[in-house]
């Protein structure tokens, strides 16, 4: 089974290879406005979203705490639940140190993410996991402070998924950003980034 | 009608975990079939599985048909420069002797329009059409939302 998969990943890194091609000449046109830099601290962002129970978020909430953040959408059945699997998962290993963790869904579909279904949600993968949204205004906001593109595409029959930006962002309790988590990292590599974010 | 002929075929699900069953036709043969529980039908349900191609000719999977969703996809997670995307596959290619995996983070089938909540422990059909081999119908097991890969024991 592991080695099938790993056969598969090749495949997929070189469909991802051709993939580059058309998706460079969009991220271009898109760089003048989202410098390729790595988030601001907390600190320095200035959005204003609403969690999945309605109520109003700034990162001024988030002060003193270190926090993982990674943007998604959940009309999105598979990278977005194999990042939650894995979130959930990291938080686990770390145990009761999770607690101290502020860890965010920002959704990059407002439209269909309201806080309602973000709730019913976020809850089938941890209680910690808070979900995110906001007008689509204010969800450009969040992305530019994080450097994350989103991009609605269409997929049929007036029905769209939306690109993102798949990394999961760390940042230490005083806001400054820490590291990225690559999408569907191992975890040999990803506690030990969070223990970082903790210690 | 489909909402019957889906009742129907839940009727005969078996309680085993089905996604360990193989199903074969030619050449081909598909295993692991598994989808995610979902919440209600508004969200696109997903599709896993294994092919192998035991032949000497290579083929590919085209297409999909299920009455558990009105437009079935092969849509593959591709993640370039940090953005990850889900382009529609035209096909999946099995080479001649390869064993080819839909999993979490890669080819998937994208269950768009839902015709009934996917129940963990309940089971659906699907068709896979492949360029060679022609038509399979294969049984796939609604797993838990919380899950990555089959249990099988023959999965390791
Ligand atoms: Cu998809």
């Amino acid at each position: 089974m592991r080695r099938r998969q790993i056969v598969l990943s090749l495949a997929g890194l070189a469909g991802a290879a051709a993939f580059t091609l058309g998706l460079g000449a969009w991220r271009t046109r898109n760089r003048s406005v989202h410098n390729p830099l790595l988030p601001l601290p907390l600190t320095s962002m200035d959005w204003r979203l609403i969690n999945h129970v309605g109520q109003e978020v700034t990162p001024a909430d988030w002060r003193g705490r270190p926090a993982m953040v990674f943007f998604g959408f959940t009309y999105c059945p598979d990278v977005c639940p194999t990042t939650l699997l894995d979130i959930a998962d990291w938080l686990e290993a770390l145990g009761p140190d999770a607690d101290r963790l502020t860890t965010a869904l920002i959704s990059v579909d407002p439209e269909r993410d309201t806080p309602d279904a973000l709730a019913n949600y976020v809850s089938h993968f941890d209680p910690r996991i808070i979900g995110l949204t906001g007008s689509v205004g204010a969800t450009a906001r969040a992305a530019a402070d994080f450097r994350v593109s989103f991009k609605k595409e269409p997929a049929g029959d007036g029905d769209y998924t939306m690109n993102h930006t798949a990394g999961v962002f760390l940042f230490h309790a005083n806001g400054q950003f820490a590291s990225i988590i690559d999408f569907h990292e191992d975890r040999r590599f990803a506690v030990p980034k969070l223990r970082r974010i903790l210690a | 009608m489909k909402n019957t002929v889906l009742a129907l075929s839940l009727l005969f699900a078996a309680p085993m975990a089905q996604a360990c069953e193989t199903f074969t036709i030619g050449d081909i043969s598909v295993e692991h079939a598994w989808s995610r529980a979902s919440i209600g039908t508004d969200r696109p349900g997903v599709l896993y599985l294994e092919i192998t191609n035991n032949g000497t000719t290579d083929d590919a999977l085209t297409g999909l048909t299920t009455p558990a969703a009105s437009m079935p996809m092969l849509h593959e997670t591709v993640v370039t420069d940090g953005i990850a995307s889900m382009p529609h596959a035209a096909s999946v290619p099995v080479p001649a002797g390869q064993t080819v995996v839909l999993s979490p983070g890669g080819f998937h089938g994208m269950l768009m329009g839902l015709t009934n909540v996917l129940k963990e422990g309940e089971t659906f059909p699907i068709t896979l059409t492949f360029e060679q081999a022609g038509s399979l119908d294969v049984s796939v097991d609604v797993l838990s939302m919380r899950v990555e890969a089959a249990a099988c024991d023959d999965a390791k």
